[in-house]
């Protein structure tokens, strides 16, 4: 059992509050998951910056000079904005990908959470409302966000086996269920060159969509085609840079509510997730079909029952 | 009417409230406000007491319900008057899996609709479902009748054994050994009770009936032990 929560703002007005009100949604979905917690979120574009979020278990040590260290390889000044275990760094915009080679040579122990122009991801072990906490998630606003509560049950409790997964610039992954074919999967993508660096059946599903990108695929075929080639359960929500996407395994038995108003669209895997939202009494609340992709973004006026590819 | 306000009622105080209602109870009307989607809400009540719920639930709403009369103005999450003995569950919205799973009496009235095996393993309940149900409605369904005013899911009726399915609208697939039966007078009869009490302005004669083929393993003789 896990918990998922997904906000998507129409009203810009609501920006500031985002992070206030997806912390509610993930601390509300404690019980579902109380072991680790985590969050993506998608802040204003600067077109001249793109963003890492790198986590270290020694952050003092690792984050001391990592600034100039970083700026000094790339040859181009880097920002480095710390919360707690967590670190944004601002890259100049084209320079991501040498940003992420070059980590790895001035700090192997530096890990990556996300990279993209927008997307930040902040992820912990611990009480939801404690990792919330730590990254001060209430002061965050943006245009769009996904959570997750974990109660792992396929592999480890780490930082690393906390969801969101990054998939792709701008992309991330929030899962709940189960994958029984992710140890064959994983030998296979691995095979494929695929970095996959735990044990958990999320990131596996995570590199899968990675996978079917770099081979060509739209993010709404790779979510079709894990319906044929993951097995398991699952509800996955998917960040993207302008919206998010929500698609369930056939046979569709982890929960998922969906709510929209003219202000926003909303997730959670329970309606208790939901009750805070403005307006929620009034709300379209309906449950997302099994096997069919769900897309919204701000590119276009999306209807809920629009499907991907 | 007595009012509980979930806002300042823990669920438990709720519910020993309910159930604690002897069967000759003068307080008959409960209202319970703030369910803000709380599990468990009206669960084993065992008195003749009609409780309205003003707005949605989660899980197990109803669950285990004998006698109660219990109305949702809302909609409700999965297993809905789970294993319902006797009384009523009324939803006026939506429900989510597994609506009126194991029931064993009693009726169930979806106003909106219901998700995916609504009516798992019913064993006597009448479910009625004003809009459509998932799929693997009526999985593995033992007794009991399930009217889906609108359309079914994949599967419906997956492994069924005695139950009496009516669908008004399509079916996008049936299960194992579910096949389309025909409307006698007596299934008319029967549906047209259940219509009215389930409050559905459908005729009858616009439902088709399934049922079991009576074909799989478990109904041949020579596999029992």
């Amino acid at each position: 059992m896990c918990g998922i929560v997904g906000l998507f703002l129409k009203d810009r007005s609501l920006e500031p509050q985002l992070g206030s009100m997806l912390t509610d949604m993930l601390i509300t979905m404690t019980d579902r998951g109380p072991d680790s917690a985590g969050i993506a979120i998608y802040g204003e574009e600067n077109p001249n910056i793109s963003k890492l979020t790198v986590q270290s278990d020694t952050p003092d040590q690792d984050f001391a000079t990592l600034e100039a260290d970083l700026g000094a390889a790339l040859g181009s000044p880097v920002h480095l904005r710390r919360k707690d275990t967590h670190a944004v760094l601002h890259i100049p915009r084209g320079q991501l990908t040498a940003a992420r080679t070059a980590l790895g040579t001035v700090n192997p122990n530096i890990r990556v959470m996300s990279s993209g122009d927008t997307v930040e991801i902040y992820k912990e072990v611990g009480l939801p409302k404690d990792v919330a906490e730590r990254f001060d998630l209430r002061s965050m606003s943006g245009t769009h966000g996904i959570g997750h509560t974990r109660m792992a049950t396929e592999s480890m409790v780490t930082t690393m086996g906390a969801h969101p997964f990054n998939t792709g610039p701008d992309q991330c992954l929030v899962h709940n269920g189960s994958l029984s074919n992710h140890n064959r999967l994983r030998r296979k993508l691995q095979r494929e060159g695929i970095h996959i660096e735990t044990e958990n059946d999320t990131e596996v599903g995570a590199a899968y969509l990675t996978w079917r990108m770099q081979n060509g695929a739209t993010l709404g075929e790779a979510l079709e085609s894990s319906l044929n080639d993951l097995d398991g359960f699952f509800t996955f929500l998917v960040g993207t840079k302008d919206g998010f996407g929500v698609v369930r395994d056939p046979i569709a038995c982890k929960p998922a509510v969906m709510a929209e108003t003219d202000q926003y669209v909303a997730f959670g895997s329970e309606y208790r997730a939901l009750v805070s939202l403005p307006g929620i009494e009034d709300a379209r609340v309906w449950e997302p079909e099994p096997a069919t992709v769900y897309f919204w973004s701000h590119d276009h006026t999306s209807t809920p029952t629009e499907k991907a590819a | 009417m007595q009012t509980i306000d979930m806002a300042t009622t823990a669920l438990r105080d709720l519910n020993a409230t309910l159930q604690a209602q002897a069967e000759a109870t003068n307080q008959t009307a409960w209202e319970i406000v703030n369910p803000k989607g709380s599990h468990a809400i009206a669960v084993g009540l065992d008195a003749p007491i009609e409780v309205t719920v003003k707005g949605s639930t989660g899980y197990y709403c109803a669950g285990m319900n004998k006698q109660a009369t219990i109305t949702v103005n809302g909609s409700v999450g999965p297993g809905v008057a789970e294993n319902m003995m006797s009384g009523t569950v009324i939803i006026d919205g939506d429900a989510s899996q597994y609506a009126g799973a194991t029931g064993h009496g009693g009726t169930l009235i979806i106003k909106g609709n219901a998700s995916s095996r609504c009516g798992i393993s019913m064993k006597g309940i009448d479910i009625i479902v004003h809009g459509n149900v998932g799929h693997m409605s009526a999985f593995m369904a033992q007794s009991g009748n399930l009217v889906v005013c609108g359309d079914a899911g994949d599967a419906l009726g997956d492994s069924i054994y005695e139950a009496r399915l009516f669908v008004r609208g399509s079916v996008k697939s049936l299960g194992a050994d579910c096949i389309e039966k025909e409307m006698r007078p007596e299934h008319i009869a029967l549906l047209a009770d259940l219509l009215e009490r389930g409050g559905c302005d459908a005729k009858p004669e616009e439902f088709k009936r399934y049922g079991s083929a009576r074909q799989l393993y478990n109904f041949n003789i020579d596999n029992a032990y």
